[in-house]
């Protein structure tokens, strides 16, 4: 398989300096690297886990909204972002590995290329207190 | 194929005694495999054209990005003021501007006196990226690698050899150095298993520390990226202005001890010339 483009490793190496969850996807949703913040909340690591494919990674989420309604995944940002090559940006609940229900903000946007190729997409995240906002 | 070290400093150009040895012109090289030519950056080393014999209607200047160490020879490019000269230059393509006009801001006043207009030659401007594509017999395949700024590197394959050529380029940038896998490794497909790699080298390691994000590569993470590329040279370049000849002689004995193992090495000196089958 070839390398990827510098725009996907540049983004992987900002990733490995942040202390924000971050997750880089392809441009069908695999995930192809998630940092250190990310491992945690994934319960995975990234050194055993290697590439996810989407149909694996995406599944361990269960988005709710402030209703703990499910959320379609054709409403999560990451999502939007794969099929519109735009950035989006959405409160929402995740479930923590406790179980416990825990609110995020999640910014995703897509990577495009100087040759204006679209290459994949990131996805940073921050975990909200309930009594911020 | 040959290929002619025209200039290997990095930055800009020295003039002092001291720096003689390896080379005082910044980043040009030249490529001549049966009779056709390809120049690799018009850095000052261009000025080493005028001492060949060539006189083909067509000539090809490849440039890697437009730094100005990297085009400052082309205002004194002999072909440029020949009527009737095909002069085609390939660079790096960017979402913005055309390498025309970004090359004319220092191809006129008040940098240069002589507008690219002006130019009685016939200039062709080709962009590229992620590419492939022939000149003349040459296969050259680009692709975009770190360094500020829109930067490509060139595989050139040529009847039995593959060189490959990449003065400005720092794959280590990012927290923990280069990710030692090959799909996460910038510029890995045009290195491949090149005949001879030619690569930023111009900063030791304890120099490095203070200028990451600059760019350029330490000699080491240079000689780790033609192992993990399985080059089988490598040609260590773009030598930093600030290194004096005894300087660079110094670090290199001192590299030696510790490059062991890895991908042999030479280090690139102005004027030489490189016989490849």
């Amino acid at each position: 398989m070839p390398a990827y483009g510098i725009e996907i490793i540049l983004s992987r190496q900002l990733a490995d300096s942040l202390t924000m969850p971050v997750f880089i996807t392809d441009t069908v949703g695999n995930l192809i690297f998630y940092n250190t913040p990310a491992e945690e909340t994934l319960g995975q690591r990234f050194e055993d886990t290697g590439e996810m494919p989407v149909d694996v990674w995406s599944v361990i989420f269960k988005p709710v909204d402030e209703f703990a309604k499910p959320i379609v995944p054709g409403d999560l940002p990451l999502v939007k972002t794969l099929t519109n090559r735009l950035p989006y940006h959405k409160t929402f609940w995740i479930k923590s590995l406790q179980g416990q229900l825990e609110k995020i903000e999640l910014t995703s946007y897509p990577i495009i290329s100087k040759e204006n190729e679209f290459l994949g997409a990131v996805a940073i995240f921050w975990k909200i207190k309930e009594n911020e906002n | 194929m040959k290929i002619k070290l025209c200039g290997v400093r990095g930055s800009f150009q020295t003039s002092d005694a001291e720096t003689k040895t390896f080379g005082t012109r910044t980043s040009c090289t030249m490529v001549v495999e049966d009779g056709e030519l390809l120049i690799l950056d018009a850095g000052s080393g261009i000025q080493h054209f005028n001492s060949i014999n060539f006189s083909a209607k067509r000539v090809d200047i490849l440039l890697t990005h437009l730094h100005m160490d990297h085009i400052l020879g082309l205002g004194f490019f002999s072909p440029f003021f020949i009527p009737e000269q095909e002069v085609h230059i390939w660079g790096p393509k960017t979402s913005s501007q055309s390498l025309r006009t970004r090359l004319s801001r220092y191809l006129s006043p008040p940098l240069f006196p002589v507008l690219l207009r002006d130019l009685p030659c016939n200039l062709f401007f080709h962009e590229i990226g992620n590419a492939e594509f022939e000149i003349n017999h040459f296969k050259i395949k680009s692709n975009y690698i770190i360094h500020p700024g829109p930067t490509i590197g060139f595989r050139v394959t040529g009847n039995h050899s593959v060189f490959t050529y990449m003065p400005d380029h720092e794959p280590a940038l990012g927290r923990n150095g280069m990710i030692r896998n090959p799909k996460w490794i910038s510029g890995f497909d045009i290195a491949l298993n090149a005949d001879i790699l030619y690569h930023d080298a111009q900063y030791t390691s304890e120099e490095y520390q203070g200028k990451k994000g600059w760019g350029h590569s330490s000699i080491e993470d240079a000689l780790q990226y033609a192992s993990l590329c399985k080059v089988k040279n490598i040609l260590l370049a773009h030598h930093d202005p600030a290194h004096s000849d005894d300087q660079l002689e110094k670090i290199y004995l001192n590299i030696k001890v510790i490059s062991e193992g890895l991908t042999h090495y030479e280090v690139a000196k102005e004027g030489n010339e490189i016989d490849l089958p």
